[in-house]
């Protein structure tokens, strides 16, 4: 077996392990941990892939940004881990059964059968001159252009709604109105009372 | 060598075990939305594995996309999360039922 074989399997394993753990965990933030392990076997798997841009872009928008995010989301909410886990050994044995049914599904269709080696034949390993960003990079900015720039308005739009969806008014808190103070008068400062003196 | 149907059996247990965590954890949201994340990392692997293998780089050009969009919903829905959790103090789907659905 050579060692690209065995590190494969090394990485799958760890992948496939993590994504048990995920599933499985009690608490959601042990769950995003091994998601973020998952992540990382993907990526490295993706590097063997000669995916090389994808594979760095994987680790750093997703570990470095989306699970982030999670975690941040995880750790602010108060909830009830166990009301929400309430239903998890009466599902198990659905759960099994539709996966694995799934499993056998996909696996009648992927098999060695179909997608062997004698089917689908390794192709050359690129030289070192090759560069996956520049191809990728290429390919974006010609032949997908458009696709391109609609992916740069939904992550604009994605912004917008996730800041207005989380943003609220307190009435509590004190903050100046700019506007409010250029335009203020002295006479909306200053009152003058007239008043007959004391004796 | 590695062929190409061990890559696209190891992308299809990664797409059932989140199958059957969305079984598992039917009740967390959260839980729910990571389900999500890990089935479109199996599906990008199953891109990325014929992107190679057919040495065709539009794959990987559709994995872009998918992940450009995947960390657009993801940003959303852990807003919306929030949201409903600071309305409801709780993100039981259970209890999500105001729209009668």
């Amino acid at each position: 077996m050579s060692v690209e074989k065995i590190l494969f399997y090394i990485f799958s394993a760890i992948l496939l392990g993590a994504a048990v753990l995920i599933v499985t965990r009690k608490n959601p933030v042990h769950s995003v941990l091994w998601l973020v392990v998952a992540f990382f076997n993907a990526a490295i798997l993706w590097m063997m892939l000669e995916a090389e841009f994808l594979s760095i872009v994987l680790v750093l928008v997703y570990v470095g940004a989306v699970m982030v995010l999670f975690l941040f989301v995880v750790m602010m909410l108060d909830i009830n881990i166990t009301e929400l886990r309430a239903g998890f050994v009466r599902n198990l044995p659905v759960a099994v059964l539709v996966a694995a049914v799934m499993m056998a599904e996909i696996l009648l269709v992927v098999g060695s059968s179909h997608f062997g080696l004698d089917k689908v034949a390794a192709p050359v390993r690129h030289g070192a001159d090759y560069n996956n960003t520049a191809e990728l990079g290429f390919a974006l900015f010609t032949d997908h252009l458009y696709a391109f720039e609609i992916a740069a308005v939904i992550l604009l739009v994605g912004i917008i709604a996730a800041i207005s969806l989380t943003l609220r008014k307190r009435p509590e808190t004190k903050y100046q109105d700019p506007s409010k103070q250029i335009s203020v008068k002295s006479t909306d400062r200053l009152k003058m009372v007239k008043m007959d003196g004391e004796d | 060598m590695i062929s190409l149907s061990e890559y696209l059996i190891v992308s299809a247990l990664l797409f059932s075990i989140s199958i059957a965590g969305i079984f598992l954890n039917r009740k967390n949201v959260l839980l729910l939305l990571m389900c999500i994340e890990l089935m479109l990392l199996a599906v990008n692997l199953n891109f990325v594995a014929f992107s190679h293998y057919l040495n065709d780089l539009q794959g990987q050009i559709f994995v872009f996309f998918i992940l450009t969009v995947a960390a657009a919903e993801a940003a959303i829905g852990l807003a919306i999360l929030v949201v409903v959790f600071r309305t409801r103090r709780t993100i039981n789907v259970d209890e999500l039922k105001d729209l009668k659905g």
